[in-house]
């Protein structure tokens, strides 16, 4: 397989912390099944560390591979940290993706800005909305 | 490996390859030269026109050779366009669920002046010929339908196209590359005036094709030069795979019956074993269907990743989700039958061969199945589904 790179296999093949937090202190879902991509993060947050993060994700193979290769970014993290993650980051750790797979990456970096944006609204905790533009990636969404 | 994607090529068969060699360093002379060399070429060259044609029922002056499907399904319609344009009839009838060397040409049409209809088909794929017949005007200059649907299956009824195009004294193509080979041709009984087929869809060399129009209709080229195939088609034409396109053809048609009976047994075994996953639906039309198709959608899951972790298990498919296109949008001819983008994005194309066994598609089912629950298990639209949040598209 030459499309994707080993890493990318690698993630796809065995995907890093798949499943459900029941009782998650942030939840965010990005996508759209019309585009054929839909990710959820699920966080747990203790202080200001991610003690854990799960995903599901209905995708192609990038799809998989960049939701639990974000997930590896943000385990352990503050949160301070997980804002910050670029969609760059995620291409990067996964060694590249082809160029019409980068919206995958875009995602990933949403779902878990929007998981982020959740724990802040349900603790009523004040936070720059700046920070957490509205859902840039893809194209025909009218979701 | 269990190859099934034989609609996207075959392994070449022994017959094939042996046809094929001789013309690499024995028989090598160019078949336009005068001199003993070029002369045997040009005498394996006529061989192979005339047992092509009689496999389709005509005469081996009717038969061009070309690059493939695409450039067969280019020059018939480019073709038939500037006969058209000629008499001042500039409209073309065609479907929504044809191959892209089609829609594409006839888009291209479409810039430049030409109307093109292009006709919806029902939930199985099928045309009906009232629609066609319907659909034909005093301007209109050709017809263009596909055989046989490369994603789904779908037979279309042909003859009796060619039937209505007949008495209305309008051309009528027929895109047969999934055809050929695979069911009994005959141009004159399917009333075909042009008909494209291409040599690796029957276990022949890639790269080589035909296009067949009946005598009297005169092509327009795509490429100029030399006057090989009467002047309709410049290049030295590539012996080897024209020999080898002859063998393939020919075996492909003398054991045809056979072939199609034995290989439907085991695409009926296949449809049964995955119509056993719930919430996942049989694309293409059940009787008229071509015998080594088998198309499903899969609700909550994306044909990439079912592609992916079916190659893991040695298993060659395909899909017509989006992903797998480079594009957003699935596959136009899934849309076409009524498939919303939820589930197009989740379909998966198995096509069978005269190699397939009945151990490698039982082999083959529970994979599937197991792939599927798996990604099913990781899809937040598959729990959504489950749980009563999201409507179930596939009952």
């Amino acid at each position: 397989m030459t499309l994707y790179s080993e890493k990318v296999m690698d993630h796809f093949r065995n995907p890093r912390n798949v499943g459900v937090i029941e009782d998650a202190d942030g939840v965010g879902e990005v996508g759209n099944a019309k585009c054929g991509d839909i990710m959820k993060m699920y966080l747990k947050i203790d202080g200001d560390i991610i003690t854990d993060v799960k995903f599901e994700t209905f995708g192609c193979g990038s799809a998989i591979a960049s939701s639990s290769m974000a997930t590896e970014l943000i385990k352990g993290r503050p949160v301070s940290e997980a804002l910050k993650l670029t969609n760059q980051a995620v291409v990067e750790a996964l060694d590249g993706l082809p160029a019409y797979k980068l919206h995958c990456s875009v995602l990933a970096e949403e779902a878990i800005k929007k998981a982020l944006q959740d724990y802040y609204e349900k603790n009523g905790i004040d936070y720059d909305r700046a920070q957490f533009p509205q859902c840039k990636s893809c194209g025909h969404c009218d979701a | 490996m269990i190859y099934l994607d034989n609609a996207a090529t075959t392994k070449m068969s022994k017959t094939a390859i042996d046809a094929m060699l001789p013309y690499f360093d024995g028989i090598y002379g160019n078949p336009s030269s005068l001199h003993s060399a070029g002369q045997a070429a040009a005498e394996g060259l006529q061989n192979a026109r005339e047992r092509i044609a009689a496999c389709l029922g005509c005469t081996a002056k009717e038969i061009t050779f070309t690059s493939g499907g695409s450039e067969s399904d280019n020059q018939a319609i480019r073709s038939a366009a500037k006969l058209g344009e000629r008499k001042g009839k500039r409209h073309i009838i065609s479907t929504k669920i044809e191959h892209h060397a089609v829609l594409h040409t006839l888009k291209k049409l479409e810039n430049e002046g030409f109307a093109v209809t292009l006709l919806d088909v029902d939930e199985s794929g099928l045309i009906d010929p009232r629609l066609v017949e319907a659909a034909i005007t005093e301007d209109t200059c050709l017809v263009t339908v596909m055989f046989a649907n490369n994603e789904i299956g779908t037979i279309e009824p042909i003859k009796e196209i060619g039937a209505i195009c007949r008495g209305k004294g309008v051309l009528f193509h027929t895109d047969a590359v999934q055809a050929a080979g695979h069911l009994p041709i005959d141009v004159n009984a399917l009333n075909v005036d042009l008909l494209s087929l291409s040599a690796h869809k029957f276990h022949g060399p890639k790269g080589i094709g035909v296009l067949y129009a009946r005598k009297g209709i005169p092509l327009t080229n795509l490429i100029e030069g030399g006057a090989q195939e009467r002047g309709k088609r410049a290049g030295t034409e590539n012996l080897p795979a024209i020999m080898g396109m002859a063998a393939a053809l020919e075996e492909a048609c003398a054991s045809l019956g056979e072939n199609a009976k034995r290989i439907a047994a085991l695409r009926d075994r296949l449809i049964a074993g995955l119509s056993e996953i719930p919430h996942g639906i049989l694309n293409g039309d059940r009787e008229h269907r071509l015998p080594g198709n088998v198309n499903f959608c899969f609700e909550g899951i994306e044909g990439e990743s079912l592609l992916l972790l079916l190659d893991d298990k040695g298993i060659a498919a395909s899909s017509g989700s989006a992903c797998t296109s480079g594009s957003l949008d699935p596959s136009h001819v899934l849309l076409a039958i009524g498939r919303v983008h939820d589930v197009a994005h989740g379909s998966l194309r198995l096509t069978l061969s005269e190699e397939t066994t009945e151990e490698e598609i039982d082999y083959t089912i529970g994979a599937v199945k197991e792939v599927v629950g798996y990604l099913r298990n990781m899809s937040p639209v598959w729990r959504d589904l489950m749980s009563g949040k999201r409507e179930f598209i596939i009952k």
